[in-house]
């Protein structure tokens, strides 16, 4: 089983509290798979990328606004 | 309204079967449990709409600690369920009224998640974050340009710093053309690549300038190649670092019909 070929050393390094918070965002609110309709609540319905950065950002230095989002990217698949 | 439920979703995998994984505890304490549909199978737990509703979370939103749990929480059961089988992360915070909606979910996308699921099997996600060290020290007064002509120093102060910014320009574009060049060849091998935003110094905790802040998806075999790739393309001034590998997170970005904010690919 392919997934099983990740070793478990690295996977050590991925421990949840070695990553920075930062890096975990950019995916879990840029990545994953988004939906809608039926739903009691998804992140996509409010502007909480913009919110929790600001939170993120007062955390570590208050001050200076941020205009970086982790959101978008053009992502490019080669052809099958 | 006090004590409604509401039905957390974190991923969907290829259901083979296997015995759902005990012990896994979800975001606010809930047990992880599974749906299974259509050959499919969705990991979620309840959650209580006094914390997760959208009132409460405009706030909790706010909080670092109460973020950073949630997501870390989160990714600790994709992390746990992409082990023994694919998986597709499902973006932070998705939120059902109940299981019967996750139910049909999976019936009305089945297609979607088969095909994600099948373009990630066996592959990871790796990222590559690049920095420009600090580049561009301002030009000293000795080597200012223009010298003797100037006696004005006002006049000799703004030629000096628009010379320091000349220099801080030509490092910038030398920077960016780096990063160009380092996600072409990182792409060429990977099966896809995506360019998320960088990140702002104040988040990444450095001094130094992102410029690249990549994602490349790899064969589970070829992660050592990868970095053996990475680290042919390292040079002086330049400091690449390595991240992953992840569950596919940036590979499993789909929308239904009506669409994320950038669910279009």
């Amino acid at each position: 089983m392919a997934a099983g070929e990740r070793g478990v050393a690295v996977r050590e390094d991925l421990a949840a509290e070695q990553i920075a918070l930062v890096d975990l965002l950019d995916r879990l609110l840029a990545g994953g798979v988004v939906i809608s309709g039926d739903l009691v609540l998804s992140v996509a319905d409010i502007d909480l990328v913009r919110i929790s950065l600001h939170a993120l950002i007062t955390s570590v230095r208050e001050g200076t606004a941020l205009e970086t989002l982790p959101t978008g990217g053009e992502q490019t698949w080669k052809a099958p | 309204m006090a004590s409604e439920a509401g039905t957390y979703l974190y991923a969907v995998a290829t259901d083979l079967d296997k015995p759902a994984p005990t012990d896994l505890t979800g975001v606010s304490g809930g047990a992880v449990r599974v749906i299974s549909h259509s050959g499919l199978v969705a990991y979620v737990s309840t959650v209580s709409l006094d914390e997760f509703g959208e009132e409460p979370l405009r706030t909790s939103m706010e909080d670092l600690d109460w973020l950073s749990r949630t997501a870390r929480t989160h990714h600790q059961v994709v992390e746990t369920v992409a082990v023994s089988a694919p998986t597709a992360p499902v973006r932070l915070i998705t939120v059902y009224s109940g299981d019967e909606q996750v139910e049909d979910l999976l019936r009305r996308r089945r297609e979607d998640f088969s095909e994600v699921l099948a373009r990630i099997a066996g592959r990871w996600e790796w990222g590559v974050k690049v920095y420009a060290e600090a580049v561009g020290p301002p030009s000293s007064p000795e080597t200012a340009p223009g010298g003797g002509e100037e006696t004005n120093p006002g006049t000799a102060y703004l030629k000096r710093r628009q010379a320091s910014l000349r220099d801080r320009e030509k490092d910038r574009r030398h920077a960016v053309a780096a990063a160009d060049e380092i996600h072409e060849t990182l792409s060429a091998y990977a099966v896809a690549a995506r360019r998320h935003r960088t990140q702002d110094p104040q988040l990444s905790g450095r001094q130094e300038w992102m410029v690249l802040n990549g994602a490349y998806l790899i064969d589970g075999d070829n992660g050592e190649e990868f970095t053996r790739i990475l680290d042919g393309l390292r040079k002086p001034g330049i400091q690449a670092e390595l991240t992953g590998p992840w569950v596919p997170y940036s590979f499993t970005v789909t929308a239904d019909a009506a669409g994320g904010p950038d669910g279009s690919g």
